[in-house]
């Protein structure tokens, strides 16, 4: 590291394992942007992390088979959205207004299991303990061609069908009892939303590890909510704030000893304390709230 | 107007003019029932275009039942009902609608005119293009909800996140949001519910006002008749025992909901008028003296 920028970030980028953390991390951060405001508006922060966590299982279990992580990942985690979809009073409608909905005790009975057989999965495949830590907490070097495809793909299709749900989904997110009488298939929406939570979380996973998918799910999305009441400019902005925070955090792990969970993590946590504060000193009293 | 089951107090059927505006809203011999427990049967009722009609009873009589069953969420037990001519469920695009509810969320950071807005297009599929790519339908779309947000008095706090707006406020909104796409039937379910009384008073204006300005018939479930009493053309009390539709000087009399609770209670008036009904209603969350 020589402190000169260009210099730098060219010696960065002459590495592929590099350039391909990058690429992963710019589709897993445009992605995670928007799906994580809908899914903060929703309230179902917990409902992802369980998705995350189930991506744990999937990831070790498909090693323990010799197929590709990829495949253990999206596999895991859209069986989880179906399975936590399909659970009485997951997310009751009409429970409450603005996306308050209730999730029930049967989501982290869920959440429990999935991290118990990703831990009976990796003691079944010996010798697998290295790469245990990277499931979890994420790995730079670990991205493949074939990975950066995969995640381009699904990043696309999870865009196209959030645009495509839009209104509808923003409708029966806030006020479901209406969206209802007004012939939206709000049941079919909350489905729906879960998987691509789930093809999101499973992309997610392959960059910051299991455990540390909030970093880029619910950290900018938060902090965008914080700064902006127009859904519209809180998307642009989450989907910003996640770049933002992946790219730098991607650049301090190449330079640094230090995993890029880490980084990742307390750079998104760092974005969500400076909205707060922000936000705090707009609504000081005496001042207009915007 | 007065169909009640037992006929007892068929005495004072109400004769509109022939000319009258069409049915709005037609039940006939209906009845609903849910989880097996008959909630309202054989009921005949009829609200006109341009109406403001306020549905009464005690809870657990089928009030909000008979709101979702107007919207075809619920499905009539027996008899036939119309709405906008058509089977209920069919014209909902016609219908505002505003659920029984708690307020939002303190944290819900979403601006009022987007709420608004979701009542004009949250239906569509796909999100609306950016400002400087939009054309003269999206500008329609912004003067409309930009227009009803004046008509419900909720200029000065629509650009503030809905969570922050007071309950009255919100209630204003959501008003807006129900009327913005020029409804001809307005379904309220307890819309002054947890507001205080001077807030109670001004929206129940705004409702009269809105109703007699758009010429769209209302139909409020209330707790309390009292803020909208002056305001209402018809009464629709729902008992266990029948139900009974009226102006409210012919609904609201101790004869009648005597008849209807099957036990002695009395109506008193006091002096600006309003309504205190008294007695022993054989409901069990019926409070002993309340109004209606």
């Amino acid at each position: 590291m020589t402190w000169n920028l260009v210099a730098d970030v060219q010696q960065m980028l002459s590495y592929h394992f590099m350039l391909n953390a990058l690429r992963a991390g710019t589709i897993v951060a445009v992605v995670a942007g928007a799906i994580g405001y809908v899914m903060v508006l929703r309230g179902q922060s917990f409902a992802g992390h369980t998705l995350a966590t189930i991506g744990f299982p999937g990831a070790a279990g498909a090693t323990w088979l010799g197929i590709g992580v990829a495949v253990g990942y999206f596999g895991f985690c859209i069986a989880g959205a179906l399975v936590i979809a399909l659970l009485p009073g997951a997310r009751r409608p009409g429970s409450g207004l603005g996306g308050s909905g209730e999730e029930s005790a049967g989501i982290g009975t869920v959440q429990a299991l999935a991290l118990a057989s990703g831990f009976l999965f990796v003691s079944l495949y010996k010798g697998f303990l290295s790469g245990l830590n990277n499931l979890l907490f994420g790995t730079i070097t670990g991205v493949s061609d074939a990975q950066v495809l995969i995640l381009l793909v699904a990043g696309v299709g999870c865009l196209v069908v959030l645009v495509a749900l839009g209104r509808p989904l923003l409708f029966a997110t806030i006020d479901p009892d209406v969206a209802r009488a007004r012939g939206i298939p709000v049941r079919l929406l909350d489905v729906a939303f879960l998987v691509l939570l789930g093809i999101v979380t499973a992309g997610c996973s392959q960059v910051t590890g299991s455990l540390l998918v909030f970093a880029l799910l619910v950290a900018p999305a938060a902090a965008a909510a914080r700064l902006s009441a127009r859904p519209a400019a809180a998307v642009v902005l989450s989907v910003g704030l996640a770049l933002l925070v992946t790219w730098a955090g991607e650049t301090i792990a190449f330079f640094s000893p230090y995993p890029i969970g880490f980084w990742v993590t307390t750079l998104a946590f760092a974005v969500y304390l400076l909205a707060i504060a922000h936000r705090a000193r707009l609504e000081r009293p005496g001042r207009q709230t915007s | 107007m007065i169909r009640p089951p037992s006929g007892k107090v068929a005495a004072a059927p109400v004769l509109r003019a022939v000319t009258a505006a069409p049915d709005v809203v037609s039940l006939r011999r209906a009845g609903s029932a849910v989880g097996g427990r008959t909630l309202w049967s054989e009921v005949n009722l009829h609200v006109r275009a341009g109406e403001f009609v306020a549905v009464l009873g005690p809870n657990g009589a089928g009030k909000s039942t008979l709101i979702k069953t107007l919207l075809g969420l619920v499905p009539v037990s027996s008899g036939e009902v119309t709405v906008l001519g058509s089977r209920p469920g069919r014209r909902n695009a016609a219908i505002g609608y505003l659920p029984q509810r708690r307020a939002f969320d303190a944290g819900v950071r979403i601006r009022g005119t987007d709420i608004v807005r979701l009542g004009w297009d949250g239906d569509r599929w796909g999100v609306p293009l950016p400002r400087p790519l939009s054309g003269r339908r999206a500008r329609a779309t912004r003067q409309r909800v930009d227009e009803v947000i004046e008509l419900v008095g909720a200029g000065a706090y629509a650009g503030r996140p809905i969570g922050q707006c007071s309950g009255g406020e919100q209630q204003r909104l959501l008003i807006a949001q129900a009327l913005v796409r020029r409804p001809e039937l307005l379904l309220l379910d307890e819309p002054l519910d947890s507001l205080d009384v001077t807030t109670q008073a001004s929206v129940s204006a705004l409702i009269q006002s809105v109703c007699r300005s758009e010429e769209v018939a209302v139909l409020m479930v209330a707790h309390d008749v009292n803020p909208i009493l002056r305001y209402l053309d018809h009464v629709i009390y729902l008992a266990r025992s029948g139900v009974v539709m009226g102006p409210p000087e012919d609904v609201i009399t101790a004869d009648t909901l005597t008849m209807l609770y099957g036990t002695p209670i009395d109506v008193l008036r006091d002096r600006e008028g309003r309504l205190v009904v008294v007695g022993r209603p054989d409901h069990p969350s019926e409070p002993s003296r309340s109004v209606p």
